[in-house]
């Protein structure tokens, strides 16, 4: 196990090409799941690639157990990976291609038999052995990219978008699965995702990039509650928390916080909303539309509240909405970093 | 639909072919205005005459060598040119070149290099003193150099062919899969041999399969270069049924000699359409 650590880390790509990284400092705790998330073109994969020693930073360094890795081969940095596509060798047996990094490393031939097994055990895929890749399901390919991950007992794991080619379902519970991995073999993950749905349930850290630089790092629920500027505010949450202009500067708040005025508690902001179409997703009801009557006027803002919550909304008819003061988060106009609350004003 | 293509085939593939089986029966001559069936007996003495069997020898060393050559070549060109570097468009396009060029002119060009009195390689080794004026290397003139000068001259024809193909397959690979043996701990060889030649495998059956129908049927390089001499070292099968049936006017007897060319080029493209058939890239 080993703590991965990135410093000052820049990686210039000529003009046209996505994924630069400017200027990335950060380091993850021994043991951490950690994940990357961020919109594609994020730079969140080339800095896992930096990372894994595929890519190599155009300036700072990389860090892995406390010794600098910036130069050094992929081989020579004790890590794993697992990759979107899961690179299985097509040509070898799954035996094989667990048994691979074993034999790459020069670990002794007569482990080799044993460790497999160990691996295609933890992994449930134990009967799968012989089969070639193309014979396998999504979801089986995935385990055999892990198992192929694991067998050598790398100090880092290096996880790119492992989930993302697998249906919905399987998703679900293959996020479940891996948490579970995660907290068998304890050891230090990077996890890279889009997907902040995966962020949220997996990650103990999530770090949310966005045109190569971190905007924020924290527990999923520090992201979400106490996003740190407008761009983390608005790529975590579906539908995203609604942000207004107010003066010098915007105040926003989450669809889940924007209710009808007889259920929010306490000191409220009362907004009108002319509701325009509300959609039913079964456990909860969203409904789209504009503010009306205030400063905010004709500012488009959506609302999320439980099915079971008695409202009854029709398109089109305007309704008393309010936002707990609470709830409302502050960002400065210029640098759209949050700021401190402050009272709202309507002259 | 299929009319102009059976045409074609039966025009410019079948009836030459049929005629070549036909007049390796037969006592047929350049400008004979008679013809007789003579069962075996072309091939009788086609047989016996030792200028065929040595032929027959060298068309099988002269596709083996130049084949194993270009497959290596190959691979290590079609690697190279993966590689990012400044001018690398130029060099694909000088390294196509051979191909492009008629071979003709690509053979004469090597008839002046390989010259006795003009090699400008005699030349240079001469500069050198790697060897004395007046011992300088026959390379068409001795049986085994001329042999290898013809098999190196058809190698560099080949070879960019070859390289295309070979890059091609090379491409193909996911870039995910080489990545993921170098951090599985693989270095180059390692990653080479034991997954991305494996992966090319049909693509480079594909290759070696072409490049044995090239070689095994040219006669162009041993024609321009040594008309099968010294001493009929460098005579291969086409070639030989070239001079004995259209230069030594004696058809029947040419006919006979590339008859024998069937069988190996029968189980060549038997295994091409078995391998086109299940093509199966990556």
């Amino acid at each position: 196990m080993a703590v991965v650590e990135a410093r000052n880390v820049t990686k210039v790509f000529k003009q046209g090409e996505l994924g630069a990284v400017n200027d990335v400092n950060l380091a993850t705790r021994e043991g951490e799941f950690m994940v990357f998330l961020g919109p594609s073109g994020s730079g969140k994969t080339t800095l896992l690639r930096m990372i894994a020693g595929l890519e190599e930073p155009t300036r700072g360094d990389i860090l892995i157990g406390g010794q600098v890795v910036t130069h050094l081969a992929p081989r020579d940095r004790r890590i794993a990976m697992v990759f979107q596509s899961y690179a299985l060798y097509p040509h070898l047996s799954v035996r094989k291609n667990i048994a691979f990094p074993l034999r790459a490393q020069g670990v002794p031939r007569k482990s080799h038999a044993a460790k497999v097994e160990w691996a295609s055990g933890l992994l449930g895929i134990g009967h799968l052995l012989e089969r070639k890749p193309r014979e396998l399901s999504g979801g089986e390919r995935q385990r055999v990219a892990l198992a192929r991950a694991i067998v050598r007992e790398p100090s880092v794991f290096l996880l790119d978008e492992p989930l993302s080619n697998l249906d919905a379902k399987l998703r679900a519970s293959a996020r479940e699965e891996l948490t579970q991995f995660h907290r068998r073999v304890g050891t230090t993950t990077i996890y890279v995702t889009h997907d902040q749905v995966e962020a949220m349930a997996m990650g103990d850290r999530v770090v949310v990039l966005n045109k190569g630089t971190v905007r924020q790092v924290g527990s999923p629920r520090e992201v979400y509650d106490e996003p740190a500027d407008t761009f983390v505010a608005g790529f975590l949450g579906s539908p995203p928390m609604n942000v207004t202009d107010h003066g010098d500067v915007l105040v926003g708040f989450r669809p889940e916080h924007f209710l009808p005025s007889a259920m929010v508690q306490g000191p409220k902001v009362p907004l009108k909303f002319r509701v325009s179409t509300v959609e039913y997703l079964g456990a909860e009801r969203v409904a789209y539309g504009v503010l009306e009557g205030s400063r905010w006027e004709k500012k488009k803002v959506v609302s999320r509240f439980s099915s079971n919550a008695d409202v009854r909304l029709a398109a089109d008819s305007v309704v008393d909405f309010a936002v707990a003061e609470g709830s409302l988060k502050f960002f400065d106009r210029q640098t759209e970093k949050r700021t401190t609350p402050r009272g709202l004003s309507w002259e | 639909m299929f009319g102009p293509a059976v045409l074609y085939i039966v025009a410019l593939v079948g009836l030459p072919l049929f005629l070549a089986f036909f007049y390796a029966f037969t006592d047929i001559r350049v400008g004979s205005t008679s013809i007789h069936l003579v069962g075996l007996e072309n091939f009788r003495s086609v047989l016996s005459s030792p200028t065929f069997r040595g032929a027959l020898w060298h068309s099988f060393v002269f596709t083996v060598s130049a084949q194993v050559i270009v497959l290596f070549g190959a691979n290590a060109l079609a690697l190279a040119l993966l590689q990012r570097f400044r001018g690398r468009n130029l060099a694909r396009f000088i390294i196509l070149l051979p191909w492009v060029a008629p071979i003709s002119l690509g053979a004469i060009g090597w008839k002046w290099i390989l010259d006795s009195i003009y090699s400008v390689i005699n030349w240079v080794l001469i500069r050198f003193h790697l060897v004395k004026p007046f011992d300088a290397p026959m390379w068409l003139g001795e049986p085994t150099l001329a042999m290898m000068s013809v098999i190196l001259v058809h190698a560099w024809r080949m070879l960019p062919f070859s390289t295309v193909i070979v890059l091609a397959g090379l491409t193909a690979i996911p870039k995910d899969i080489p990545e993921a043996a170098a951090v599985d701990g693989a270095g180059f060889w390692r990653t080479h041999l034991e997954i991305t030649l494996p992966m090319m495998r049909p693509i480079i059956n594909v290759a070696v399969l072409f490049g044995v129908v090239f070689t095994f049927t040219d006669m162009t390089v041993v024609y321009i270069l040594t008309r099968g001499g010294p001493f009929d070292s460098t005579q291969v099968l086409p070639a030989l049924a070239f001079f004995t049936g259209v230069l030594g006017t004696d058809l029947a007897a040419g006919s006979a000699i590339s008859v024998f060319l069937v069988p190996i080029l029968v189980i060549v493209a038997w295994l091409m359409l078995r391998m086109a058939h299940r093509a199966e890239v990556v």
